[in-house]
């Protein structure tokens, strides 16, 4: 009876692990192949390394190297934005946490608020407001809203507030440190984890981010890769048979797209795996009170 | 030496005092500001404005709120989303929820390996996971091309994506990036109830069946609330997964599925800001009573010391 529980529950989980982790396998075989093998052989096959080669050739050639571009755009939006926000949002957590000046409880309320809500519920109204100041089609509207990042105001809020003792604070006061040197010399020091923390999110959600750049954005030189993606998959004539003309000429197949998907999703896979320690960490330490 | 500053410090003046603490750890909010005035505060503002006006600026009332809810396209969009949710919503409490409580029930190294796996599709957001998913409905080269052929009848790709299945295929794709992020959370409030406590009730002759449900759920049921609550907003915005299934479908599915990208083709394709700005404020709306509910309701938030 209790052998038969622990098997079953044994049986779900692993049933689990295969839904979830089967289409990662699959992506990674996919560019191993032809488009035509694709179909034929056995989905789970290795086809070869000269493949992968060759399917990255056809991307790369896509347009003359659009996709690079579209990577180096992504870099620029989500590394210069993530610049920005650690910048504004370690100190500004700092001031929340340790400030008794007026409206501290409206900022951190209203910052708690807009973090909870769907950031893509904010998209069109952003869109509607750099509409109004003539910014569409400027990467500044990509750069400036994704600067903006209170979950990131709201982790260092939280990490001040719970781990550095007031009397540290309080002593160097005494000591004659001035507000910005007890924070460059005292705080700041002390944020590592943090910094580490909101880097990460901050970089995915920026990385990750369709929506926005969808909306703001003009020309297919300027889009992040998420968006380039969206443009690789209309020229894929398995999707899309309207371009099944251009689809040869651009030589753009499903192994194509599969490969273009992963090569997409690797600086995520990086940060993530290297800092899945922290974040576990921080996922469970953030929200908890007390 | 510090004693007397100390003392000094004291009778600088209680005027003195007051008014330096009205100022105190503002400099360091100060380059936040702008950004959340900008981009979190005034987006929302000018929106109202907006939704309220006719694109003259004349005060409309409800006008463009009555318009756009008769527009042919809102129903269905608004239905799409909350079917699309429901299921997503179900999914995650039943197997998010289970999935965690099976975990913590003999912990391992077998089900931190579990935790890692359900964890790694976390990385695929946004364009990429959707496009993992077109292939795995693609019966032509899915790996499930058993499952789709013989279950749910899809011999071709047009056919898996018909309209009726949409709001699952969404949910799963969602589940399937989300759920393993819900799992470490609920897993780790989980490792939060005091072993004790597992220890007496087992003492007291509860199976692992009990606990699971009569201990362990109870104690976690503020964060279950908190996934619920943030998923329905989250859901209710909807836009990458259709506007990409359009695209892929040749137009098949419409490209105002999704009441977000409603809102988005009136501003782009017609040029009817003001109506646009009336769809995004309903969605904003529900958001924020979402985002206000989590705050005030399940306290796990703090906002004071």
């Amino acid at each position: 009876m209790r052998l038969t529980a622990r098997s079953l529950r044994f049986v779900i989980l692993a049933l689990f692990a295969v839904f979830f982790v089967v289409p990662m396998i699959w992506l990674f075989l996919a560019p191993t192949k032809s488009d035509g093998a694709l179909v034929t052989s056995n989905p789970f096959a290795f086809g070869s390394f000269h493949h992968i080669a060759q399917a990255w050739d056809h991307i790369d050639a896509y347009s003359s190297h659009l996709y690079r571009r579209w990577i180096s755009n992504s870099l620029l939006y989500a590394g210069s934005a993530t610049a920005i926000v650690l910048a504004t949002a370690v100190p500004a957590g700092y001031g929340l946490a340790f400030g008794t000046f007026r409206g501290r409880k409206l900022v951190l309320t209203v910052t708690l608020i807009v973090m909870i809500m769907p950031a893509s519920a904010l998209v069109l109204p952003i869109f509607l407001e750099l509409n109004s100041l003539k910014l569409i089609g400027n990467v500044l509207s990509v750069i400036l809203p994704f600067a903006f990042y209170p979950f990131g105001v709201y982790i260092a809020y939280i990490y001040y507030s719970t781990t550095m003792p007031r009397d540290v604070l309080d002593a160097a006061r005494i000591d004659g440190c001035g507000e910005w040197t007890t924070f460059r010399h005292i705080a700041l020091p002390l944020a590592k984890p943090v910094i580490a923390l909101v880097l990460f999110f901050s970089f995915v959600a920026d990385w990750n981010n369709f929506f926005l750049p969808f909306a703001v954005l003009a020309k297919s030189t300027q889009y992040p890769i998420q968006v380039g993606l969206s443009d690789l998959l209309s020229s894929t004539p398995s999707f899309n048979p309207a371009a099944g003309g251009g689809g040869q000429s651009v030589n753009i197949f499903r192994p194509e797209l599969a490969l273009a998907t992963l090569l997409a999703i690797v600086p995520v896979l990086i940060v993530f795996m290297m800092s899945q320690r922290a974040l576990v960490r921080g996922l469970l330490g953030g929200g908890v009170k007390g | 030496m510090q004693v007397t500053r100390k003392r000094g410090l004291h009778a600088g003046g209680a005027a003195r005092k007051r008014d330096q603490s009205a100022w105190r750890g503002l400099p360091f909010v100060l380059p936040y500001l702008p950004f959340l005035i900008l981009f979190g505060i005034l987006p929302a503002i000018y929106a109202l404005s907006l939704a309220f006006t006719t694109s003259k600026g004349k005060f409309i009332g409800l006008k463009n709120f009555t318009t756009t809810a008769n527009d042919y396209r809102f129903g269905p969009a608004f239905e799409h989303v909350f079917l699309y949710t429901s299921v997503w919503l179900i999914a995650l409490i039943v197997f998010v929820v289970g999935l965690a409580l099976m975990l913590h029930s003999r912990a391992s190294k077998a089900t931190s390996t579990f935790r890692f796996l359900y964890y790694i599709p976390g990385a695929l957001a946004g364009a990429a996971s959707v496009l993992v998913w077109l292939f795995m409905l693609d019966p032509a080269v899915s790996p499930a091309r058993f499952l789709l052929e013989h279950v749910f009848g899809s011999t071709l790709f047009v056919q898996a994506i018909a309209p009726g299945h949409l709001p699952f295929i969404f949910a799963m794709i969602a589940f399937w990036t989300g759920a393993g992020g819900w799992i470490v959370v609920l897993y780790g409030a989980l490792n939060t109830i005091p072993p004790d406590l597992e220890e007496a009730a087992r003492i007291d002759g509860a199976g692992a069946w009990t606990i699971a449900l009569r201990l362990k759920l109870p104690m976690i049921r503020k964060w279950i609330a908190y996934m619920g609550i943030l998923s329905f907003a989250t859901g209710t915005q909807l836009f990458v997964e259709p506007q990409l299934v359009n695209q892929a479908s040749l137009g098949f599915v419409p490209d105002t599925w999704s009441a977000n990208q409603l809102a988005y083709q009136l501003a782009f394709r017609y040029g009817k800001f003001n109506e646009a700005a009336a769809v995004s404020v309903d969605l904003l709306l529900i958001g924020l009573i979402a985002a206000v509910l989590i705050v005030t309701r399940t306290g796990l938030f703090r906002k004071e010391d």
